[in-house]
């Protein structure tokens, strides 16, 4: 027996028993299923939507019966979009929530899936915007400054990769999800826990650690993956003389290569950290934000704070500093460039972790990283490429005008407020809010 | 395993829809990136552009089919000029950022719930294509097949062929004849050495943004192109991941190379089409095998291709930058 456990141990590889520890083998017909119904505005009843069709990706569609019941057998496991069609729905009966349509709806091995479409007669959510208030200025200004605070963690580590190398990473939202899903993954897993014969060993090792040590391990796993991506695939495209243009190919390369090897293996539902995932709100003043929040944005403020003091006063952090301004006469002064960029690497891609933690406690998803580039993107060019100081100060301001400006427009596009100040900034003050003026064509 | 039907498979995905498409998107591309050093990394941005500006056109206006390609070229110029004027002035990555950022953008922005009426949100639009079928010089009956040999084709999908075919060669010949013209080199030039074009008094900036747009016209009819042999807009058919695609099959092709979009986009869709009616007909020894080491199953098969294509993507551009029948000297991929 013993052997048999060492022998698959060796057999199953990191994404076979990683996969395989979250579902059980047992068959039989899977399904998805649901009830669809409405409280009637005047008797007060509720009544069964009959006759609406359901639809799900690549399966078929259904019609809900007398009680509104459907079910539809799908294949097998996996993640199917669940689409109603609302042209179906009874006179005057509409979804709660537009947006939820489709419905993601990730069937696990063992379990029928339920899916809730909640129906509501008359409008359904109207649009926020144009509803001014001091409680919700107060409101939006905190989440804005935590949006910003943890973009900030994300955005240096992109612009000093970007100083040090010339290079821009497209692929660094992905080392944000890296450091979500790691710090899930050692959670719930600990340190080895999906290696068959270890799994019995004690947290760390074989079961998983609170959070706050996981988080830690999901950082330390983030700067290991960017020493990794430096030492193995970029300072060899350095040495070879790979002209920037073509190692930022690469990174487009590297960017979908690691997204859609996270969705293999992690699927592709959104999950929660196993610790703090359902708090409540506390109440400050007009604002209301949860304890981990607090905490979080609290711990970000440490670490930005730390980043500063580290370039301003060690004398890395100043190496750094200066390869980032002149790359030629930083190395004749005897600093050893390559140590540097390895460093920054390291550095960078470990913030981004830590940024794609903090993110994580609201959400985990293996596309998280990529939906958010575009901020990080605006960010960084806000505060002009290059420049740490400028991502902070850039991040901050994204934050702050992407929450606040629903205020105004609806919350669904308010990325696209970040579009219109990068082009913007591009337009007016390329060299970004802190930069000098230079030519930079 | 049936060799038989996955080789039929393979050629025949070679000259079907797909291979079309995404050549035409990369001959945008190509004109882009392969002449003018370009890096424009939201090529599905442009498609959108065109498959949009027809759709719009024809269901909400209710203009002709003929207005509804023109406003898809408008379209397209518009969001080039959006794109471009800002970034074409400053280093190539700006470009790039903004690129990559736009095409998303415009996604979010065409399923945003207030563009119902408009855009048809996350729902899309559809009946919009009957008058492409119904055109009077189309020799095929919609409904009907046609076989030749060993392929069997729909009228539909035939007429969508022979029209996208004829187009794509007709572009491929005027790109070709385009680059060998004093606006097509004084491109190149600007792409090997702007300071140098620059020199000579030629306006860097206006040959770029007109590179730009015209690559983004011809992306924008690879995108109606697209969405009229569906027959259908669908918002989150223009993922990113359709122009990483599209890079991958002109790096592979060769940038700044003629046909090395058709070639490519052959080479791509030939290799994808083989490995995944390989992998699905996988007898049952090594298909669980394959299972039970990495889980791979008929759901992450496509998942599988979105990986090979990064890995395919992260080597040409560190090994073969130039493609693979390119040669070194004509595409240097040069800092600017």
């Amino acid at each position: 027996m013993l052997l048999f456990a060492l022998l698959a141990a060796i057999a199953g590889t990191f994404v076979g028993s990683l996969a395989s520890a979250q579902t059980d083998d047992t068959t039989g017909e899977l399904a998805i299923f649901g009830q669809l119904g409405y409280e009637d505005p005047e008797s007060g009843e509720d009544v069964n939507a009959a006759g609406v069709t359901i639809e799900v990706d690549g399966v078929g569609s259904v019609v809900t019966d007398d009680l509104g019941e459907f079910r539809l057998v799908v294949p097998s496991a996996g993640d199917y979009a669940v689409t109603i069609d609302v042209e179906t729905l009874p006179e005057g009966v509409n979804l709660r929530n537009p947006d939820a349509n489709p419905l993601e709806a990730s069937v696990s091995e063992n379990r029928d899936r339920r899916v809730l479409f909640p129906l509501v007669f008359g409008e359904g959510v109207g649009s926020t915007a144009g509803d001014i208030s001091f409680r919700r200025v107060a409101q939006l200004t905190a989440e804005g400054l935590k949006q910003g605070l943890y973009l900030a963690m994300a955005a240096i580590g992109l612009t000093l990769i970007f100083g040090t190398t010339g290079l821009v990473n497209f692929a660094h939202a992905e080392l944000v999800t890296w450091g979500m899903l790691a710090t899930y993954f050692f959670n719930f897993y600990g340190l080895a826990g999906i290696i068959g014969f270890l799994a019995p060993l004690p947290p760390p090792f074989g079961g998983g650690v609170n959070l706050v040590f996981a988080a830690l391990l999901g950082m330390l796993s983030g700067a290991a993956l960017g020493w990794f991506l430096n030492r193995f695939i970029f300072r060899g495209a350095r040495r070879a003389g790979v002209s920037l243009i073509a190692q930022m190919v690469m990174t487009i390369g590297l960017s979908i290569l690691l997204r859609y090897l996270f969705v293999y293996v992690f699927r592709g539902g959104p999950r929660s950290f196993g610790d703090f995932s359902a708090q409540r709100a506390v109440s400050l003043g007009p604002i209301e934000l949860t304890p981990k929040d607090l905490v979080a944005m609290g711990l970000s403020v440490l670490i930005l704070v730390a980043v500063a003091s580290y370039l301003e006063m060690t004398r890395m952090g100043k190496a750094m500093r200066a390869v980032s301004d002149n790359r030629e006469l930083a190395e004749s002064t005897g600093i050893d460039v390559e140590r540097v960029i390895s460093l920054v690497w390291m550095s960078g891609a470990a913030l981004a972790a830590m940024s794609g933690v903090f993110f994580g406690l609201d959400q985990i998803k293996w596309d998280f990283g990529f939906r958010i580039l575009l901020l990080i993107f605006a960010s960084v060019t806000l505060g002009g490429l290059g420049r740490p100081y400028g991502a902070l100060l850039g991040a901050l301001v994204v934050g702050l005008t992407i929450n606040l400006s629903t205020l105004f427009i609806d919350a669904e596009v308010k990325n696209m407020i970040a579009l219109l100040m990068m082009a913007l900034i591009l337009m007016f003050r390329p060299q970004g809010i802190l930069g000098r003026a230079e030519r930079i064509g | 395993m049936d060799w038989g039907f996955i080789l039929e498979r393979t050629f025949s995905t070679m000259l079907g829809v797909e291979v079309m498409v995404f050549a035409m998107a990369a001959v945008g591309l190509n004109i882009q990136f392969g002449y003018a050093g370009l890096l424009n990394f939201g090529q599905v941005g442009f498609m959108a552009a065109g498959a949009y500006g027809l759709g719009v056109t024809i269901n909400y206006f209710q203009w002709s089919f003929a207005v509804g390609i023109l406003f898809g070229v408008v379209y397209s110029i518009v969001l080039a000029l959006i794109l471009g004027v800002p970034t074409l002035r400053l280093r190539a990555d700006y470009l790039a950022i903004v690129t990559i950022a736009a095409s998303e953008t415009i996604r979010l922005f065409v399923r945003w719930r207030q563009m119902k009426e408009i855009t048809g949100a996350s729902e899309g639009i559809g009946g919009f294509a009957d008058p492409f079928y119904d055109f009077a010089l189309n020799p095929f009956n919609p409904g009907q097949r046609y076989d030749f040999g060993p392929f069997s084709y729909l009228g539909r999908d035939l007429w969508v062929l022979t029209v996208g075919w004829i187009l794509l060669i007709v572009m491929v010949l005027l790109v070709k004849r385009l680059m060998s013209s004093p606006w097509g080199r004084a491109l190149k030039a600007i792409r090997e050495d702007e300071d140098a074009a620059r020199a000579l008094g030629k306006n860097a900036y206006m040959y770029k943004l007109q590179a730009l747009m015209l690559g983004g016209v011809i992306g924008g009819f690879a995108g109606m192109l697209q969405v009229v042999q569906k027959g259908s807009i669908q918002p989150d058919t223009f993922n990113p991941v359709i122009t990483f695609t599209i890079w991958a099959i002109l790096i592979l092709g060769g940038p700044g190379r003629t046909w090395s979009p058709i070639v490519g986009s052959m080479i791509y869709w030939a290799l994808i089409s083989f490995l995944e009616n390989v992998l699905r007909q996988l007898p049952d020894g090594p298909a669980g095998a394959l299972e039970d080491t990495i889980k791979l199953s008929d759901f992450n098969i496509s998942q599988l291709r979105f990986i090979l294509v990064g890995l395919g993507l992260l080597l040409l551009a560190r090994y073969r930058p130039q493609g693979i029948f390119g040669s070194r000297e004509e595409m240097a991929l040069n800092d600017r």
